[in-house]
């Protein structure tokens, strides 16, 4: 349990900083310093289980079809690296109270901070991959946020925009990786996979995963030739460069590596790879860091450097290799993010971080001095430091190892990069403290001591490492290459001094070199600035805009903002892909016999296709269209009647009417007159598309009516009368057997009647409310009151309508009726009283709201379904019994029937939320304004009526 | 009566498709009522045709038809009167923005032109 509180706590108190912001910069600080603590606290508890060699795990059975757990696990790799997470993550927050100025957003910050440390944690305790790849992808997000906090600049976005291309698109391929090999091993759950290896090492997928799951590695990691996006990425406030791109994020793709590493390292294929590019990566990291003109720049290239490092002693695939990585892992954290902060000082102190400008701030920063030699003497590998005990194992490691068909190119590389590494180091110190000072405008000063406390204590750790390795680190080291292993770990004593050596010389060697290429450091720089080198970011520019012109041009060609042409690819394709398979399958008529045509059926056919002719030749006659459109839906009505769908025969000639009434409403608002359309090519091709596509569907039709088929509605004919209590199996599919689907439809009707109401509301405020007011339909209407009889009529038919729609809504459960169909003749009754009395008078009478009346269907429906769940069934589970009631005898009364009156609310509500709104809209225009009188009687000659001739 | 009906659904698609191809936002709206009478109607088809057949559990003996597709068509129906309605609105709205109703989006230059006016 308290292993997922390690991961949730710091997503739940993400929340905490960006509330606390008006609070002020300590107090975001200070709830984020606990939750961070409280998290690091939680973990070292764990400790001593791991310790002893014991792997606590936690599952909670999530998505099982997917293999999808919420699945945690801490064995050594774990912990070592959630330490780091959860230590060095408290250090910069501490750091960072003190860095961020007073007017940025510190609130935003800690979130964003919050929320990749709850991400990186996820990742290194995960023991399910997809759930470890989520967590990948929002390290990749966070970092995207934290890249870009400092978004007015342009270094932050486009760095921000890289590094979440570059790990983004990492991100995708590791996902293709992890599921290959979850399908090979059969599980998702990281220890089955682990005890896997020999499985996934003979596959055929083993190339494939192999190399996609290194791809997202190494993007991450930025290991060449992905390096290019870590040094842009430096446009982030320091303590993220220190945090994100030094000690933790990068090197998931290292814990990804270390944690793959039982299953996948061993083979050819891997040791080349991976041996290769981390060295790749080390030497060309180590050279350009030489010539950076920037701190961070710097920092930068040597974390790249040191990444790659790391990755090829993993590469070189043996478990002293691999205990040396996680010692380097260790020593890295410290001295790195120590550096980083120093940086951030300097940069503070001075307002700059160019080499160029600065020097000989010793006298004026001893501490911030004495600290930056610390941890640029473990940087460079230099006794008595931490640095130094990973750095001669490294080499140590390589001087015995084989690559590329020679004994000497593996020692030759290492101790050039070596040779740069120990050169960069003391450039740092040289360039920023030593030498004149160049810089004059203000006096450097030491900072308080809640900028320089982190980064002293990573340089005391990084000491202490080397003073005391086997007390500090020896137990951590072991236990740490004991998960990365997942077996018996490799004995072994860390010491300080190993005696003479191979990498000793090795390391001589390198001092010796490196203190000369800073002597004559203009020389060299001068070789180096006349070698040609591609810039990775230029080619990632080149690529991105290849990428995104290539898109553009597709999009213009298949869509281009045209509908015509986007709906004419897309019907073509459907057709194509359609034509294929009538065309391979067979597809001719059944062999179902036919019913017989009367001439009635024959006559309606005929009116139909005159009125579909009607509406294709006269449809720019927007009246002569409707009116089409009219008969068109009594045909299909009338055929729902004879062919045995009573229901819907009901309910198509409802809607029919509510539809023509707000078709009439909309084309008062639209162009009397509809402009010619430009036909290319004289509209051929859009006729014989249309064609095709009804030929197609037509004999898709026909070929599925003439055969016979067993239909699934056995099941619910059975059940209908028994479980659901009614004899109309439509109504009880409707609010029973399929109740859930009915309630997401009419969710979707009462939405659609709320954007209606915003879209017209929002016509009627702000600058279309002023062209609305001076808009006319240009057409003359009657500016008196609308004929008397209509008037009385209506009001007639209003409780005759009711009636009818409480019979349809009754006994809709057992005969043709229902909710819809209810609902849809209470709507037709209450337009008929807009219609014939006006907007104004209506709005009058109708004392309730149709936004309550959507909603309250919508809690009507709902709460039915939750009591049937109170009652412990299922979601929308019915019951029905028997009731005797006086006068009116035995009645049923299922709970369905409730369900069917939240139908019922919100169709009403949908449909006159619509209609009246639309309506409502007709009286903001000129036309509106002018009438003469209100389009109703008075209904009494007391007060109300004559206030009404009053007014007007 | 297949023959009938599957011409019917032919017909009403083909207009369907051809009036949403057009230009103009009205002449949209009207061909996506057709498309939606042409969809119901091949919906309502696959439960195959029966005469005197309602879906109403009565007399086992008698023969009845297949109610869910009865019951799919239904909502569809009520549901197609709500794009209808919203497709309309969009178009009212669309027309008062932009002082016409052609669905395309204008080129760049037509919208500096535009922007100049």
């Amino acid at each position: 349990m308290s292993l997922l509180l390690i991961v949730l706590l710091p997503f739940l108190g993400a929340v905490l900083p960006a509330l606390m912001i008006r609070s002020g910069r300590d107090a975001c600080a200070i709830s984020a310093a606990s939750i961070n603590l409280l998290a690091l606290v939680l973990l070292l508890t764990h400790a001593p289980a791991v310790f002893r060699g014991e792997s606590p795990r936690v599952l909670w059975r999530w998505v099982e079809p997917l293999g999808l757990n919420l699945s945690l696990h801490i064995d050594g790799l774990g912990l070592l690296f959630a330490a780091l997470i959860l230590g060095i993550g408290l250090l910069v927050v501490i750091y960072s109270r003190f860095y961020l100025g007073r007017g940025e957003a510190v609130g935003n910050f800690y979130t964003y901070l919050l929320l990749f440390q709850g991400a990186m944690v996820g990742i290194v305790l995960s023991n399910n991959v997809l759930l470890l790849l989520v967590f990948w992808e929002l390290t990749s997000l966070a970092s995207f946020l934290l890249i870009g906090f400092w978004g007015h600049t342009s270094q932050g976005r486009q760095g921000a925009r890289m590094a979440l291309a570059v790990t983004g698109s990492g991100g995708l391929a590791l996902i293709a990786g992890m599921l290959l090999v979850g399908r090979v091993v059969g599980s998702y759950e990281l220890t089955e996979i682990l005890a896997s290896g020999d499985t996934l090492r003979q596959s055929p997928q083993y190339r494939w995963a192999l190399g996609l799951i290194l791809i997202g590695c190494f993007t991450k990691s930025a290991q060449f030739p992905f390096h290019f996006w870590l040094p842009h990425a430096m446009a982030a406030p320091t303590p993220v460069s220190a945090y994100l791109h030094s000690a933790t994020m990068v090197k998931a793709g290292v814990f990804l590596l270390a944690r793959m590493w039982p299953v996948m390292s061993g083979t050819q294929e891997w040791f080349d790879i991976v041996t290769s590019v981390g060295l790749i990566t080390m030497l060309i990291g180590a050279v350009i860091a030489l010539f950076q003109e920037d701190l961070k720049g710097l920092l930068a290239y040597s974390t790249v450097s040191h990444l790659g490092l790391m990755t090829m002693l993993l590469g070189i695939s043996t478990p002293m290799a691999a205990a040396g990585c996680v010692l380097h892992i260790i020593n890295h954290a410290a001295f790195k993010a120590s550096l980083f902060m120093n940086a951030g000082i300097i940069d503070h102190e001075t307002g700059t971080r160019d080499l160029g400008r600065l020097g000989g701030l010793l006298k004026w920063m001893p501490i911030t001095a004495g600290l930056a030699m610390i941890a640029a003497a473990s940087m460079a590998g230099l006794p008595p430091m931490g640095g130094f005990l990973s750095k001669e194992w490294m080499l140590e490691e390589a001087a015995h190892t084989k690559l590329w068909g020679a004994d000497w190119t593996l020692p030759l590389l290492v101790t050039v990069a070596a040779i740069f590494s120990f050169a960069y180091s003391l450039r740092y110190v040289r360039g920023v403290f030593f030498g004149p000072r160049r810089d004059d405008s203000t006096t450097p000063h030491d900072p308080k001591a809640g900028l320089w406390l982190a980064p002293a204590v990573l340089a005391a750790l990084a000491i202490a490492f080397g003073l005391f390795p086997e007390a500090m680190l020896g137990e951590v080291v072991r236990t740490t290459t004991r998960g990365l292993v997942g077996g018996a770990e490799p004995k072994f004593e860390l010491a300080l001094w190993h005696g003479p050596n191979m990498a000793l010389a090795m390391s001589l060697f390198a001092v010796v070199l490196g203190s000369l290429a800073i002597v004559a450091y203009r020389p060299v720089r001068r070789v180096w600035r006349q070698i040609p080198l591609p810039e990775g970011r230029a080619i990632f520019d080149w690529a991105l805009r290849l990428l995104s012109g290539t898109t553009r041009a597709i999009n213009e060609l298949l869509h281009g903002g045209s509908l015509r042409l986007y709906l004419t690819t897309m019907l073509t394709a459907v057709l194509a892909m359609g034509g294929w398979a009538f065309y391979r399958h067979e597809f001719g008529r059944g062999m179902r016999p036919l019913l017989e045509v009367g001439w009635v059926e024959g006559a309606v056919w005929g009116l139909l296709m005159i009125a579909c002719g009607l509406v294709v030749v006269f449809h720019r006659q927007r009246l002569v269209a409707v009116v089409a459109i009219g008969a068109i839906g009594l045909v299909v009505s009338l055929a729902f009647v004879r062919l045995s769908a009573p229901d819907l025969a009901i309910t198509q000639i409802a809607v029919e009417v509510v539809t023509l009434i707000l078709m009439l409403l909309a084309l008062y608002f639209l162009p009397k007159r509809l402009r010619a359309e430009q036909e290319p090519g004289g509209g051929l091709g859009r006729a014989l598309v249309s064609i095709a596509c009804g030929l197609t569907v037509g004999w898709l039709g026909f070929a599925t009516m003439t055969r016979d088929f067993e239909s699934i509605a056995g099941e619910y004919w059975r059940r209908s009368l028994p479980e659901g209590g009614g004899a109309n199996v439509v109504n009880v599919i409707i609010v029973d057997f399929r109740g859930f689907d009915t309630y997401g439809e009419i969710m979707v009707l009462g939405i659609a009647a709320l954007i209606i109401f915003g879209l017209i509301s929002g016509m009627m405020r702000g600058q279309l409310r002023g062209a609305l007011a001076r808009w006319t339909s240009g057409e003359s209407y009657s500016p008196s009151r609308h004929p008397l009889l209509m008037v009385v009529v209506t009001r007639l038919m209003l409780p005759l309508s009711l009636i009818v729609a409480a019979y349809l809504f009754v006994r809709g459960h057992q005969m043709p009726g229902g909710g819809f169909i209810a609902a849809l003749v209470v709507s037709i009754a209450l337009i008929m009283q807009y219609m014939a009395s006006g907007f104004g008078w209506a709005e009058d009478q109708i004392s309730f709201d149709y936004h309550a009346l959507i909603g309250g269907g919508a809690l009507v429906a709902g709460a039915t379904g939750i009591a049937a769940m109170a009652l412990g069934h299922p979601f929308l589970t019915s019951g029905f019994g028997h009731f005797h009631l006086p006068l009116l005898g035995d009645v049923e009364l299922a709970s369905a029937m409730a369900f069917d009156l939240g139908v019922f609310l919100t169709v009403v509500g949908g449909v006159m939320l619509a209609l009246a709104q639309l309506s409502n809209l007709g009286e903001c225009t000129r036309d509106g304004a002018t009438k003469s009188e209100p389009m109703d009687y008075p209904h009494t000659s007391g007060q109300g009526g004559t206030s009404r001739e009053g007014r007007d | 009566m297949e023959w009938l009906v599957a011409a019917a659904i032919a017909t009403l698609t083909a207009s369907g498709v051809y009036l949403i191809l057009a230009q103009r936002t009205y002449t949209i709206v009207i061909g996506l009522g057709l498309l939606t009478y042409a969809t119901n109607l091949f919906l309502f088809a696959t439960g195959r045709l029966a005469v005197n057949a309602p879906p109403i559990v009565g007399d086992p003996q008698a023969p009845h038809t297949d109610p869910i597709p009865q019951a799919l068509v239904l909502t569809a129906i009520v549901i197609s009167f709500g794009m209808t309605a919203l497709t309309l609105v969009m178009a009212v709205r669309g027309y008062f923005e932009s002082g016409g109703d052609d669905v395309d989006l204008l080129g760049p230059e037509e919208e500096v032109a535009k922007e100049r006016r």
